[in-house]
């Protein structure tokens, strides 16, 4: 293979170019892509929408309009099938600055120091689980209050304020206090499509008989738990809580892990 | 097995704990947040409460505006994250007549009802909020001569119009007053934006901030139309501990008098 690393190069192009088109239109009033991460256009009519963040408006008690029922069906449609948390790896910013975090991270061998991770990872099905609830008792759509996510990326397209200071305290959060924090074990936005996800027909899959049991795929991966077969049986990675970002298809030399598109119609 | 069972409830407790404080804190400041007031919305925004429940915070209308008036609230400016708003003394709202802000919000917390008459697009009846004269700082009221706010305003003669009034001290000028009539004011801003004083002196305010509200009790006699309000009006009984007593015994208590 030319490029040892194709879809981390991929993926940055995906954050990067989706981001960049967001920002033309603002500026420059290009119709390809318009809005942002909350809700946006394609070519001035397809509308898509966040749905975690329509969900909230729901139990917000909001009046929903079709525009955005129609948005929020396409968006999670196409994570139903492809994998919810590809979001997460492949277009959210949130993913550029944690990853950053976990690639100093593993460069300072901070890893070996504090090898057991003190917060589980369950949280996030938590926090998911206030955000719907605080919305229904606050009356407005309360993890979009203070969602890092959208006020980055607002912020990146409309101007961001201080909302540095957000992308510093994941940065450091993630760096210092917990191994991949923000995005393995707190944000409600991955832990909702984490569910959405769950039965995809896209899922990296693993094939132990090559597997020399090296384990880079695991030092990678920013959901090791899901790798929990690494050695062990061939079969897919069936956790929704993989973001199917690849990484550890390409750190594995002996070509063990594979993305394969599961047939879910099959009898059992 | 005894010790599992105690890491468990532990555990438990402790998550349980964290959701709780984590919950109490992000609801203190969302609570904070929303009760900011002072804020100007978009043409067509809906009731500041449906609002903030409607709004997806997605910057269509910001990026629909060809002025730039829209901004998005950022972290810092004290609004509610990522809603819209405009600050007229920087951009005010030019009233553009297709509204183009309006028709692409997908959530309809823009209300293209909101801002139609007989079922077209109508700006004149945008209620963004209400133009205040601040007589004290107003120089036209202290009569040097200025219509500044008067020319900028898009409903010219109609939102605010020119009071005259003789100068009583040198009997040679007149004042020439601008008063706003706040049931045309869009609250667009215009005048707010051209307002020659060091502050503006006509300022732009929330409706809800700025009108006060007279109730259906008091009804112009004179106006046969505005009669007809009075059927609305409901009883208010106010019962206070004196109006229990007899009124003689009101009038013979001498207790609070006695006490000074």
């Amino acid at each position: 293979m030319i490029l040892k690393n194709p879809y981390l190069i991929l993926r940055r192009v995906s954050q990067i170019s989706i981001m960049t088109l967001y920002i033309l239109a603002n500026i420059y009033g290009l119709t390809i892509l318009q809005g942002n991460l909350s809700s946006s256009l394609i070519f001035g009519t397809i509308p898509l929408s966040d749905p975690l963040a329509v969900l909230q408006m729901i139990f917000a008690g909001a009046l929903i309009s079709t525009n955005i029922i129609v948005g929020a069906s396409i968006i999670t449609m196409f994570y139903f099938f492809i994998g919810g948390r590809v979001f997460c790896s492949w277009i959210c910013p949130i993913n550029l600055i944690t990853d950053l975090s976990s690639f100093i991270r593993r460069k300072l061998r901070f890893d070996t120091i504090q090898k057991k991770q003190p917060a589980s990872r369950n949280i996030r099905y938590w926090v998911l689980a206030l955000s719907l609830i605080l919305s229904t008792i606050l009356g407005v759509s309360a993890f979009e209050f203070i969602s890092p996510i959208s006020m980055v990326h607002r912020g990146l397209v409309f101007g961001l304020g201080f909302g540095w200071a957000a992308i510093l305290i994941i940065f450091l959060f993630d760096l210092f206090v917990l191994k991949n924090g923000w995005c393995g074990h707190i944000c409600p936005l991955g832990g909702f499509y984490s569910l959405v996800g769950k039965y995809s027909f896209l899922k990296v899959t693993h094939n132990h008989i090559k597997c020399t049991e090296c384990m880079k795929c695991k030092e990678v991966c920013h959901e090791n738990q899901v790798l929990s077969m690494i050695g062990k049986e061939s079969i897919p990675v069936l956790s929704g809580e993989c973001t199917n970002c690849a990484r550890c298809i390409e750190v594995c030399e002996d070509e063990a892990l594979n993305f394969s598109i599961i047939n879910r119609f099959a009898k059992k | 097995m005894n010790n599992d069972r105690r890491e468990f409830l532990l555990k438990s407790a402790r998550t349980v704990g964290l959701v709780c404080l984590s919950g109490l804190i992000w609801s203190a400041y969302v609570d904070e947040l929303t009760a900011s007031k002072l804020i100007l919305r978009p043409p067509g925004a809906l009731k500041e409460k449906d609002f903030l429940s409607t709004c997806i915070k997605c910057g269509l209308c910001v990026e629909a505006c060809p002025f730039d008036t829209l901004k998005l609230a950022k972290p810092g400016d004290n609004k509610p994250l990522g809603t819209p708003f405009f600050n007229p003394r920087d951009i005010p709202c030019y009233m553009c007549i297709d509204i183009p802000c309006v028709p692409v919000c997908p959530t309809n917390a823009l209300d293209e009802k909101l801002v139609s008459t007989n079922g077209k697009l109508d700006i004149n009846s945008a209620q963004m909020g209400v133009a205040i004269v601040d007589s004290q700082s107003c120089i036209a009221f202290w009569g040097i001569q200025c219509d500044a706010c008067y020319r900028a305003c898009p409903i010219l003669g109609q939102a605010i119009t020119i009071e005259y009034e003789k100068n009583e001290r040198t009997g040679k000028h007149s004042f020439m007053k601008p008063v706003v009539h706040t049931d045309v004011c869009t609250g667009c801003g215009l005048c707010e934006r051209a307002c020659v004083t060091q502050k503006a002196s006509i300022f732009v305010l929330p409706r809800e901030v700025a009108l006060g509200k007279a109730g259906d009790y008091y009804v112009k006699g004179w106006d046969e139309k505005d009669q007809r309000r009075v059927k609305n009006a409901k009883e208010i009984k106010t019962t206070t501990k004196i109006s229990k007593d007899k009124a003689i015994d009101s009038l013979n208590d001498m207790g609070d008098l006695l006490d000074d």
